[in-house]
């Protein structure tokens, strides 16, 4: 999904206002219905990243975190059943699955008297059964769940966009082992063509292409990539604004899916 | 020689002329010199650049076509140089240098004398006295008014083009030996040659001159010195005419020598004494289009900050002799510098206005105009009649000296005087020309000494096709397009229909294309981790300092190729910080090696091709353009460009050394880098990749019979590419290595001196003398020069007179006038015709001294005669063909620019007459694709090769030549061998029944099987399939992997293929007719049998078969699985349920998703397993709110249990589909089991249907899940919520209870809780 910088724009305005719920999602796709979910999606995780970078540093405060753990202990002590971790979430304007590490972290460290591990965190927020409160379990995972921008279902399902390519490729780790200074995620062995421009790589972002995280990938990776192996494919999976779609001539080529016209050496796959 | 004297005495000039240049030609073609004789070649050096003048300044009315002069001439440049001198010299000139001007100006001036001398035999034999151009002179410098003084012929008689001004000079050669007649006694010059056979004698004698130069010259045994050899010889000679008053000169009689611009009456005495100025060529050519091109020059240079060659003399000469002729050089030296500078001001001063005109008696400052002017559109084309030609005798007497000098390799630049040719045949004439009425003029001796021989167009019509006529083994090499024009040249078709039927049938028969390169898209230099990983670096800090730096080199390429052709964009000031801040931290992580290395890998990607390398003669297309207009216009295009030959961008024949395209970049990164250590490293570099390619055997076999074309083919294409890099390094070497002497100002003599004297001590960076010495004995010229050049092209002022380059130098002059032009076997003619044109381009080139071409004393370097026999010595092999021509001297396409705006400036014939034929192109091997795929096809395959490591492309290539080859072979010797058996049966019957025509039997047999003959592409073709990816996979390493593999076997089969079957398809016909004709001849032999050739082997599959990854992709299912997940844990809207059959076809999407393993990984995998985990206890704990379809009404008790459909589904899931390990325990889980305490019913039904099926699917053991049961008991659940919990325990137990032990019990542990259990219950 290809948007104009105009509607992107647009949407990008919208979201500075909403959380990052399930219900926002949905107000939003009734906002935008010609823009596909996923492409909503990805925007709305990027924008409210920006956001969550902006006011991160204040949710992490001593003060502000034991008055989200005592908020916590005391709507669980009415009812435990009530969604009282995700809302508290949504009322501070905080990312719940942020949220639900913030009052794991600080009821572990209470239990066990020091600071838990981030690998333990981790583990915990992945699998809350591990969590040795049930109630707390619950109230996490329910943030996890419902949270569209950030925690393990989200990782999980960026990586599998990641994952998504093809049989040519190189894997990054066995670039690394060949001692590349700097490797995109796939490498063509055997170059392909993509709509007639001739792609030696492909980077694959789970995101949406927005201006400032384009130029941000451009300088750090993509030319990189170019500077090293020549011509490569971009795939921005939840779409960009096609404006950026600007060096394709030179040999950075954007796509919000994987190509279709593909042109490989000696024969056709996709015939046209 | 008697009639020469007599047809001399007749007084015509033409005759004259003729006499003089077999002269000229007589002193060096005897075998025998006679020692005093010797002396006379010297006049020779004279009389070439006295000629080139003389037709310049002759023609410069009429030439209004193209720029200027095509000639850097020696006389306008000596011309200029004088005056200026003279206007200078007055206040600070020595009075010895300005006698030695006056010496030579004396000496041209009274050439009448020296005719009579020097035609003398007397003089010749006698041995009183050899004749030297100042000795000649000498004697004249009394006469008063000789021939100089107030002669309009000598005067300052500026002619303007198009307000450009030629020499002033008008010398005429005609005029001054017309002259003669009158000072010299007829009988001795009548006694020097007969005149019958003149114009042949002196052609062929011309082209002994080239050869025996060396070895006559040898056999003297003088020192040579130097380029002022010439010089320093005329001095030595006895002062003494034998025809002339006998009066020593006295070079410090002011009287007798004034200092330029001292006495008066001395213009015009200087004036002509520029004439026979010795050192002619190149230096000023105030007039001439390259010295205007010089303001390009790379470095910024001023145009006229040139190191003039006077002082080169000077400074050899003056040491050893300390006479005459190195006071001269001195005083030249300062002439010049006085002109430099005026012409700096002038032409910072933009552009005098054209038109100028000059008084001819004042010595004006020389005036500049554009020299690239248009063609007068203004002027009507005068309609050249070959009727009205005047002084035709003369005229051709001058072609033909004029044609053997070319011919002979006499003038500096070959294709600058055919350049000068085809303006004159393209003048368009002035307009103050009258008609021409006194054909019948009676010629005395007076009318020809000023006889304007090329007042009108006709005349200079004539003249030129007359040369062209004889130039014509040179113009018929020329490529098409230029032919084509020729060919359709009305004034050639009308001055001589036999010339132009020749043109027509060279243009018709020509296949010499030239097309226009496109340019390649910048590339990058591919990571090579050999070179290029950690291993490599000393540090980590250096090995990621480096992985910056690469990002920055391209960063500022990038924005080079975006803005550099911005106006106002400024190399240094945009890129020289970021330039110079790489730089340090090179040098401080000593990465230098590393960056030359890319920095050179990038210089060969972006500027190899001739257009990175220098545009070749049509503008480069504009990328815009091309991609709109699509790659399928592409050549239209191009042959659309090539026809649009804009008659602004003639610049002449020579165009000075310059940095075009992507070059400017790599210059200007040098310059901006300013790092001493980073030049050094690309030195070492770009030496090292020098010496490599010029070592490299580009010929490698001798071929056998047939194939040779095949591989020729090959051979040339490896070459080009050799070539064209090697010339690039060089050039960019020559850049480097004369980089620090480069200076604006003109060192001044003294500082010449020390630094020649300081400089000689030095080692040059790479030894090109010795290169260029093996190159010769090994024949291998043709690729050594060409780099050599361009490498010397960069000189500075200074090195030229260095004793190692000026050995560089004589030899390569020496090459040059060896090399005449003609087949022959040992070096092919347009191998020659390179080597020529870049020699010529090279003498013209401003900081090479003007002296050298024709003052060089070419004995000094010996030419290495033992070369190397070897059978294919690269000058034997036609490597160079007219693309390649073109494409190392793009000036070459200015003849035909030059041509083509002549023909759009007349008006007629624009479409030109010849009509294109095109060949009917020889069947095609395959349907073939598109030209879009085509050129994908090829850019991919380019593509790839790039990230491989070199060797596999070598490989690939020598693979693809072996097979093809072999291929050949194998045809021959299967198909071939066949048909000629079968043509045998044939013609043993006939050949007994009739006694007729074998000839025709011959024909009809040949060409039954022709036709059979086809059968060798299809065959070719199976051949290299089979046994190409046989090599390839053998020559491969190991570990290569698949993909890549299979794409080098695909290439190399295609290549293979390609080169086969195209061989076989053009020759496979006469190959056959050979065989046949051969066998037929000897009856009585049978060839063996056939053997079948092999089948056509099955197809690869490129992909493994099922599969079509069209799978949904997993992120989008664990999206929606995340959903359902969101409104079963809640908070949910009021209302919100999840279909049931959306969930159920979402599950049957994950299957999918599962069974194509293309994007799966397995902590992603794991993932998603967790979250069907949790699904399956949010159903059955009746988490989800599932709404039933309302469709299906009929169906309501399955409809019930349609959670447990939706359990099954996942438990086959789990069971057949994931990969990784599903966390089934999790289901006995507290936290998931507590889904179902807080579901108002939970579903124990299906909770139990579950954990059947984990027993059935054989996810879990039964004792494993009895073992959790038992674990969730003591969970502290609501009181009723734990009996439902031991109910289900109970249940599942009993049914389990039995059936445990069979089948499960195979690796499960003995089991205690089971008994636990089932007591409880």
């Amino acid at each position: 999904m290809k948007l104009s910088k105009a509607q992107y724009d647009e949407i990008a305005q919208f979201l500075a206002q909403v959380q990052p719920t399930r219900q926002s999602l949905r107000q939003l796709k009734d906002k935008f219905p010609s823009q596909s979910q996923s492409t909503l999606l990805s925007i709305f995780s990027q924008e409210y990243q920006k956001q969550v970078k902006r006011t991160h540093a204040k949710h992490h405060t001593a003060e502000a975190v034991e008055t989200y753990y005592q908020r916590y202990l005391n709507g669980v002590m009415k009812n435990a059943a009530a969604p009282v971790l995700l809302e508290l979430a949504n009322e501070v304007d905080f990312a719940p699955s942020l949220m639900a590490r913030i009052v794991l972290e600080r009821f572990l460290q209470e239990q066990e008297h020091a600071v838990p591990s981030k690998t333990l965190i981790n583990s915990m927020l992945r699998d809350p059964s591990q969590i040795p409160d049930g109630v707390l379990a619950n109230q996490v995972y329910q943030c996890t769940v419902n949270d569209c921008c950030y925690g393990p279902l989200v990782d999980c399902i960026k990586h599998f966009i990641n994952n998504s390519s093809c049989s040519l490729c190189i894997a990054e780790d066995q670039l690394r082992a060949k001692g590349y200074d700097k490797t995109p995620d796939f490498i063509l062995e055997v170059p392909v063509a993509v709509e007639g421009h001739i792609i030696h790589w492909i980077e694959s972002k789970a995101s949406f292409g927005d201006e400032s995280s384009h130029q941000a990938y451009l300088q750090d990776q993509f030319w990189s990539y170019w500077n090293r192996f020549g011509p490569g494919l971009v795939i921005y999976w939840y779409g960009f604004i096609e404006e950026l779609d600007c060096h394709r001539e030179r040999g950075i080529l954007l796509k919000d899916c994987f190509p279709t016209d593909i042109v490989t050496l000696r024969h056709s796959m996709a015939q046209h | 020689m008697a009639s020469l004297h007599a047809r001399t005495q007749t007084s015509l000039s033409g005759i004259t002329e003729k006499s003089l240049a077999l002269f000229t030609f007589d002193i060096v073609a005897e075998n025998h010199v006679h020692e005093k004789l010797v002396s006379l070649s010297l006049l020779q050096k004279d009389f070439v650049p006295f000629l080139l003048n003389f037709l310049r300044e002759q023609t410069s009315q009429i030439l209004t076509n193209g720029p200027s002069t095509p000639a850097k001439t020696p006389n306008s440049k000596a011309h200029g140089n004088q005056r200026t001198g003279s206007e200078k010299r007055a206040g600070h000139t020595s009075g010895s240098s300005s006698s030695r001007v006056q010496l030579f100006s004396e000496r041209t001036s009274v050439t009448p004398c020296t005719t009579d001398t020097s035609f003398s035999p007397a003089a010749a034999s006698s041995g009183s006295s050899s004749f030297s151009g100042s000795s000649l002179s000498s004697p004249c410098s009394d006469l008063p008014g000789a021939a100089c003084g107030g002669s309009p012929g000598f005067g300052h008689s500026p002619v303007l083009g198009q307000g450009e001004r030629r020499s002033s000079q008008r010398s005429s050669l005609g005029s001054f030996l017309a002259a003669a007649p009158e000072a010299a006694p007829p009988p001795r010059r009548g006694r020097r040659r007969g005149g019958s056979s003149v114009g042949a004698a002196g052609r062929h004698l011309a082209r002994d001159l080239g050869r025996s130069l060396p070895e006559e010259e040898d056999g003297k045994g003088e020192s040579p010195a130097s380029w002022s050899a010439g010089r320093r010889k005329r001095s030595e000679v006895p002062l003494v005419p034998a025809a002339s008053p006998p009066s020593q000169l006295n070079l410090n009689n002011l009287e007798e020598f004034p200092p330029m611009g001292a006495a008066s009456g001395w213009t015009n005495k200087s004036k002509p004494s520029r004439r026979i100025n010795p050192t002619p060529v190149s230096a000023e050519r105030p007039l001439s289009k390259p010295k205007m091109c010089f303001t390009s020059t790379p470095v910024s240079q001023a145009p006229a900050a040139r190191f003039p060659s006077g002082t080169s003399l000077e400074a050899f000469t003056a040491i050893q002799e300390g006479n005459i002729a190195s006071v001269v050089g001195s005083s030249l030296q300062e002439e010049r510098e006085m002109l430099k500078k005026e012409r700096c001001k002038l032409l910072h001063q933009a552009s005098s206005p054209s038109g100028l005109s000059l008084d001819p008696g004042t010595p004006t400052k020389p005036s500049y105009a554009r020299s690239a002017s248009l063609p007068a559109e203004s002027l009507p084309v005068t309609c050249a009649n070959p009727a009205k030609v005047s002084c035709k005798k003369q005229l051709e007497c001058l072609a033909q000296l004029y044609s053997s000098c070319i011919a002979e390799n006499l003038v500096p630049n070959i294709f600058l005087e055919l350049f000068f040719v085809l303006q004159l045949l393209t003048s368009k004439g002035s307009s103050a020309e009258d008609e021409e009425s006194d054909l019948e003029v009676n010629e005395t001796s007076e009318d020809a000494s000023r006889k304007q021989h090329f007042r009108n167009v006709h005349n200079c019509v004539y003249f030129a096709v007359q040369v062209l006529d004889y130039q014509y083994e040179i113009i018929s090499r020329l490529e098409k397009g230029t032919l084509k024009l020729l060919a359709e040249n009305e004034r050639i078709a009308s001055f001589s229909p036999t010339l132009h039927e020749r043109l027509r049938q060279a243009y018709e028969s020509s296949t010499a294309k030239v097309s226009l390169l496109l340019p390649c898209s910048v590339q990058s230099v591919s990571f090579q981790p050999e070179t290029d990983n950690r291993s490599n670096f000393p540090t980590d800090r250096a090995f990621h300092i480096f992985k910056k730096q690469r990002d920055i080199f391209y960063e500022l390429l990038r924005e080079w190729e975006d803005n550099h052709e911005k106006t106002g964009w400024d190399f240094e000031r945009v890129l020289g910080n970021k330039i110079r801040a790489m730089m340090a931290h090179l040098s401080a992580t000593c990465n230098h090696s590393h960056f030359a290395r890319l920095f050179q890998k990038q210089l060969i990607q972006m500027c190899k091709g001739p257009i990175g390398g220098g545009t070749s003669w049509g503008d480069t297309p504009d990328q815009d353009v091309l991609n709109m207009l699509g790659p399928d216009n592409l050549s239209r295009l191009k042959r659309l460009q090539e026809r649009f030959v804009v008659p602004q961008s003639i610049g002449g024949p020579c165009p000075p050394p310059s940095f075009t395209g992507c070059q400017q970049f790599f210059r200007d990164f040098i310059l901006s880098a300013g790092s001493y250590q980073f030049n050094q490293h690309l030195v070492d570099s770009l030496c090292l990749k020098i010496l490599e390619l010029d070592g490299l055997t580009l010929i490698e076999h001798v071929h056998s019979d047939g194939e040779a074309d095949m591989d020729e083919q090959d051979e040339k294409k490896r070459f080009t590419v050799v070539l064209l890099s090697l010339r690039l390094l060089a050039k960019f070497l020559g850049f480097l290595v004369f980089l620090p002497y480069r200076s604006m100002e003109q060192p001044t003599r003294d500082l010449l001196e020390s630094a020649v004297a300081l400089r000689n001590k030095t080692q040059p960076a790479l030894d090109v003398l010795k290169l260029l010495r093996q190159s010769i004995r090994d024949r291998r010229a043709v690729l050594t020069i060409p780099w050599i050049v361009e490498f010397l092209s960069l000189v500075d002022h200074i090195a030229p007179f260095l004793d190692y380059y000026r050995k560089v130098f004589c030899l390569l002059l020496q090459v040059y006038r060896l090399m005449v032009l003609s087949e022959e076997k040992e070096m092919s003619f347009l191998n020659k015709l390179l080597i020529l044109a870049v020699l010529g381009w090279l003498f013209q080139v401003p900081s090479v001294p003007e002296e050298l071409f024709f003052s060089t004393d070419v004995r000094k370097e010996g030419l290495v005669t033992d070369t190397v026999t070897s059978p294919r010595a690269l000058d034997s092999v036609p490597l160079v063909d007219q693309q390649l021509l073109y494409t190392c001297c793009p000036y070459l396409g200015e003849l035909r620019k030059l041509l083509a705006s002549f023909v759009a400036g007349s008006g007629t014939k624009n479409g030109g007459f010849i009509r294109k034929i095109t060949p009917t192109a020889a069947e095609s091997l395959a349907p073939k694709p598109s030209a879009t795929q085509r050129k994908l096809q090829a850019e991919l395959e380019q593509a790839f090769f790039h990230n491989q490591p070199p060797s596999l492309r070598r490989t690939v290539e020598f693979v693809a030549e072996r097979v093809g080859s072999n291929c050949v072979k194998h045809i021959k010797a299967t198909l071939v061998a066949e048909l000629v058996q079968r043509a045998e049966v044939m013609l043993q019957d006939r050949v007994k029944e009739v006694d007729a025509n074998h000839d025709k039997l011959l024909e009809e047999a040949c060409a039954q099987l022709y036709e059979e003959g086809a059968q060798a592409l299809i065959r070719g073709r199976e051949f290299c399939k089979k046994k190409g990816p046989e090599a390839v996979r053998v020559l491969l390493p190991e570990e290569t992997s698949a993909a890549v593999l299979n794409s080098a076997e695909d290439i190399a089969v295609e290549l293979a293929t390609e080169k086969a079957c195209g061989w076989l398809s053009a020759n496979i016909a006469a190959l056959i007719k050979r065989e046949v004709k051969a066998t037929f001849n000897r009856m009585l032999k049978v060839p063996g049998p056939p053997q079948p050739s092999e089948d056509a082997q099955e197809l690869r599959r490129a992909c493994p078969p099922g599969c079509q990854h069209r799978a949904p992709l997993p992120s989008q299912v664990i999206n929606e699985i995340k959903d359902v997940l969101c409104v079963a844990v809640g908070p949910r809207d009021e209302g919100e349920v999840i279909d049931y059959d959306w969930l159920e076809s979402l599950l049957g999407r994950l299957r999918q998703t599962l069974r194509c393993r293309k994007f799966m990984c397995p902590t992603s995998e794991q993932q998603l397993a967790k979250c069907t985990v949790e699904l399956a206890s949010l159903l059955v704990s009746g988490g989800v709110p599932l709404r039933r379809s309302p469709a299906s009404p009929g169906r309501s008790a399955e409809r019930r249990r349609a959670p447990g459909g939706l359990v099954a589904r996942l438990l086959s899931l789990w069971k057949e589909d994931f990969g990784a390990p599903v966390p089934v325990r999790l289901l006995l889980s507290g936290r998931n089991v507590a889904y179902a305490a807080r579901a108002q019913r939970p579903q124990w039904d299906l909770f139990l249907f579950m954990l059947r099926g984990l027993v059935e699917h054989d996810l879990m053991g039964i004792n494993e899940i009895v073992n959790c049961l038992h674990n969730l008991k003591e969970l502290p659940w609501p009181s009723d919520f734990l009996k439902e919990l031991e109910g289900l325990s109970g249940a599942f137990v009993s049914e389990h209870g039995a059936a445990a032990a069979p089948p499960a019990a195979r690796s499960e542990p003995p089991r205690p809780v089971p008994g636990a259990l089932a007591a409880q219950s």
